[in-house]
């Protein structure tokens, strides 16, 4: 973010996040969203996805946050990806292939995403030009400390309870019951 | 060049969002859709962390770790619907889903 900050925080070290870095890891992740989006096999799609998630994880690492990079690599492109793979192996694509890729009413679609992407930019402008509501507040935490700070938040500190502790067993309890809800819809008779 | 800013990571994130959009407008394939979805948690994912990058603080980044486990819980019901409709139906085409639209 800002260089004047970074070489206070670690001295006699060059920030290894580049600007040229950034432009890199965001055009390869819109280009393979792109792709996501377009192309025809889904495998394909899938392939484009995992470079998209990495991508993105790099972004992550340029943000100093080396734990929801590494939760995004593992998770993500080597879970959550393996589990699309596998249903478009079950499912059949030779038809789906072959299939017009886009619905009827695409143009429909593509002009309210327009729309909401100008939206997004004039949102953005805006807020960044008039009221500088962008700025950076506060001093960026250290990296080297991330992970033990977000398992201080997590699992709470000296014996007491975190303020997300509740919330990560109420994430807990969703997963169990996504697992009980894929095995129960994917089975022939219940 | 200019220093990368908050404001950068804005934009790709709301690229990825739209791009996301696009994705579950039109296309008419189950899984493609649904990894549309994915796009899409991943560009609010990216803001999250941006704004955690931004104030200072963690919690953006519990936020992002959050949703993440969201994203794991809702692409295991989303695909265990996919294969249950596509042993009944034998397709993946959206537009072929309209049993209560009837």
């Amino acid at each position: 973010m800002n260089p004047a900050l970074n070489s206070a925080l670690n001295p006699g070290m060059t920030p290894v996040a580049t600007p040229w870095f950034f432009y890199v890891l965001a055009g390869l992740a819109v280009l393979s969203g792109v792709a996501v989006i377009t192309r025809r096999n889904a495998v394909h799609a899938a392939l484009a996805l995992i470079v998209t998630l990495l991508s993105v994880a790099g972004l992550y690492l340029m943000l100093y946050a080396p734990f929801v990079a590494g939760v995004q690599i593992i998770v993500y492109a080597g879970g959550i990806m393996v589990l699309f793979l596998f249903v478009i192996m079950l499912v059949n694509i030779e038809r789906a292939s072959k299939d017009r890729r886009f619905n009827r009413i695409w143009p429909v679609g593509l002009a309210a995403s327009c729309a909401l992407m100008a939206l997004f930019v004039s949102a953005i402008v805006k807020g960044s030009h008039i009221n500088d509501m962008f700025r950076d507040r506060g001093i960026p935490l250290p990296e080297s400390s991330n992970t033990q700070q977000i398992a201080d938040l997590l699992y709470g500190q000296a014996g007491k309870m975190g303020p997300y502790t509740f919330a990560f067993e109420i994430a807990s309890l969703l997963l169990l019951v996504a697992i009980l809800g894929a095995v129960i819809m994917t089975k022939k008779k219940i | 060049m200019v220093p990368i800013t908050t404001v950068h990571y804005l934009v790709v994130a709301a690229a990825l969002f739209v791009l996301g959009v696009i994705g579950v407008l039109t296309r008419r394939n189950v899984v493609i859709v649904l990894m549309s979805i994915e796009l899409i948690l991943n560009a609010v994912n990216l803001n999250l962390v941006a704004f955690s990058r931004m104030w200072g603080n963690l919690h953006g980044q519990m936020f992002a770790i959050f949703i993440v486990v969201d994203a794991a819980a809702e692409a295991a019901a989303g695909l265990g619907i996919l294969i249950a409709f596509f042993r009944n139906k034998e397709t993946v085409n959206v537009d072929e889903i309209d049993l209560l639209k009837w």
